[in-house]
């Protein structure tokens, strides 16, 4: 027989790139597919809980605070909360599911395949960020049962909860690559996400701390986010500078992206 | 020449606890063979196809499949390959069918095409009707069966199984056994690990042993049988056989040594004059058992079996 050359198959001959998106869109529809599956965890206690706040802070508790950064204090909130849920969902989704293939080695069925580890990374952070639109989408429309609003920028808008969407999937991938155990991936939403968003200026304006405990916030990335997203529906300028959120989200979303896909390039915790 | 479907040289893998699973191995496998890979538990066979699959990174060395360098386009190379690891590695609560499908997208086969494999492969698997269940509603022979209908699902030209036949039934074993069978004759190169040695010498053409990292042996199947020197036949009758070595199991069974060079029909004929007639006759364990134990066991134990 001469030297043979491969015979290709229709597979085979695609072009790698347009491979690469098969791959791609394959890995998101079955991160969506994952989560619709499992709704009753997924899209309905984040619903549940956003009205408990709707309805405590800002109807009950909310009509006794008035004014709180230049809005009703109802309204002040929606957007901080819709962000809160975004963030939690999107980390969530790749934190478990990305823990879930490794523990269940299903991982291996993505290694062995001719997929760049910058397509699993993409394909595991589209699945969580449509976990964290979907879910925002419902706290959203939730929200307008409680308060009107229409949206000032809407490009800032969407550019906000997208570019938080993606750093908070980012995040989670790299608790679930670190993640030896299922409690490892809800320690870092207990001690780190939740108190950083809670302090992130959702419920409260900066401008009622003091000194000291303003600047420290400055050092929370939630802070950026929730005031420039709440800047993007209502155009009411918050506690800091639009292009200063979104140069700093940006950045830590390269640094992010960065270390994921060394981790992912090393094999650090799935390939031995 | 022939491009070698697999082309392993100097493959060394130590772990991060310093474990040496590889102490440097060479192997090829030529294109449409059908290859066991042996040797007991934590010899190094899972290892080297974890380097193969790209599961596991090499310390050192040099993968190529079909010429390609796994190193140098390490997509090319890996759609060469399908493999149906040892251990289930999918999703049970994901759909049987989907499983499949889902596969075809990672290979970046488009809908179509992956709709259309995986209709093929289930079907060919027996699995079609159950392509709506949960896998985890599966026995574990479908399961197995699943995993080989997922690794064929983007049709590779060299198929690898890490024992794909462990703890399935023997009627599905066979049935799996006529399968890849057929694939191997269809020209799909196919490598295989088991434990069950009787598989590896019905099936396989070539084989290599790896034992403590390293390769021990490395040749036909043929050739390696050829080593035996010694067939030990149970022989049910009674006592005397003039030129044999023969141990006496019971009044009615003879364990009977025929070494090289020593015919059956010679024994027959010094049962005969002892006028003993053979009611049955069976050999008292399988041929590559018993070359496998004498070539991984400790040094000093069965070396009797094989000269040199």
């Amino acid at each position: 027989m001469a030297e043979s050359t491969p015979h290709l198959s229709p597979a085979e001959a695609k072009s790698t790139l347009s491979a690469d998106w098969v791959a791609f869109r394959t890995i998101v529809i079955k991160e969506i597919r994952r989560f619709l599956r499992i709704w009753p965890q997924t899209l309905v206690p984040p619903a549940i809980s956003m009205v408990l706040y709707f309805l405590i802070f800002g109807t009950f508790i909310g009509s006794r605070v008035g004014q709180m950064g230049g809005l009703d204090y109802m309204a002040f909130i929606v957007p901080g909360l819709i962000m809160m849920s975004v963030i939690t969902n999107a980390y969530s989704n790749v934190a478990s599911s990305f823990y879930s293939t490794k523990f269940q080695r299903s991982i291996e069925t993505m290694l062995v395949a001719p997929i760049p580890n910058g397509v699993i990374l993409a394909g595991f952070v589209a699945g969580g960020v449509a976990r964290g639109l979907c879910v925002g989408a419902i706290v959203t429309i939730m929200a307008g049962f409680f308060v009107d609003f229409t949206i000032h920028s809407f490009a800032l808008t969407v550019g906000m909860i997208l570019m938080t969407a993606v750093l908070f999937s980012l995040g989670g991938f790299i608790n679930a690559v670190f993640a030896d155990k299922f409690d490892d991936i809800s320690i870092i939403p207990a001690f780190v996400l939740t108190p950083l968003t809670y302090l992130g200026g959702v419920f409260y304006s900066l401008d009622l701390l003091p000194d000291f405990w303003r600047t420290v916030s400055y050092f929370n990335p939630i802070v950026y986010m929730v005031s420039s997203f709440r800047y993007g529906i209502f155009g009411v300028s918050g506690d800091v500078p639009v292009y200063l959120s979104v140069a700093a989200i940006g950045g830590f979303v390269v640094l992010f992206w960065t270390l994921s896909l060394m981790l992912l390039n090393r094999g650090t915790g799935i390939r031995a | 020449m022939t491009t070698a479907a697999l082309s392993i040289a100097g493959l060394r893998k130590v772990y991060a606890d310093g474990f040496t699973a590889l102490k440097g191995i060479d192997l090829e496998v030529k294109e449409g063979d059908f290859f066991a890979l042996l040797g007991p538990n934590g010899a190094g066979k899972s290892t080297t196809i974890g380097i193969i699959c790209s599961l596991v990174r090499k310390t050192e060395g040099a993968v190529k499949i079909f010429g390609i360098d796994v190193d140098k386009d390490f997509a090319a190379a890996k759609r060469l390959i399908g493999v149906v690891p040892q251990e289930f590695n999918f999703s049970i609560f994901e759909k049987v069918g989907d499983i499949v499908e889902v596969q075809a997208g990672f290979y970046g086969l488009s809908l179509r095409d992956g709709a259309v494999n995986t209709e093929k492969y289930l079907k060919r698997l027996g699995l079609w009707d159950k392509r709506n269940a949960q896998a985890r509603h599966l026995s574990g022979g479908m399961k197995r069966r699943l995993m080989i209908a997922r690794a064929l699902v983007h049709e590779p030209r060299l198929l690898i199984l890490d024992e794909p036949t462990a703890g399935v039934d023997i009627e599905i074993r066979r049935s799996m056994w006529a399968f890849l069978e057929e694939m191997n004759q269809a020209g799909t190169t196919i490598i295989l690990t088991t434990h069950y040695l009787e598989e590896a010498e019905s099936l396989c053409r070539n084989i290599a042993i790896i034992d403590h990292g390293e390769i021990v042996e490395n040749t036909s199947m043929r050739a390696l049988l050829g080593q035996l020197t010694t067939e030990t036949f149970v022989v049910d009758l009674a006592p005397e056989v003039p030129g044999f070595a023969f141990r006496q199991v019971d009044a009615q069974c003879l364990e009977l040594d025929l070494t090289r060079g020593q015919h059956l029909n010679a024994a027959f004929a010094a049962l005969d004059s002892a006028g003993l007639k053979v009611m049955s006759l069976r050999n008292k364990s399988n041929r590559l058992e018993q070359l496998f134990v004498s070539l991984t066991a400790s040094e000093g134990s069965v070396e009797t079996l094989v000269h040199g």
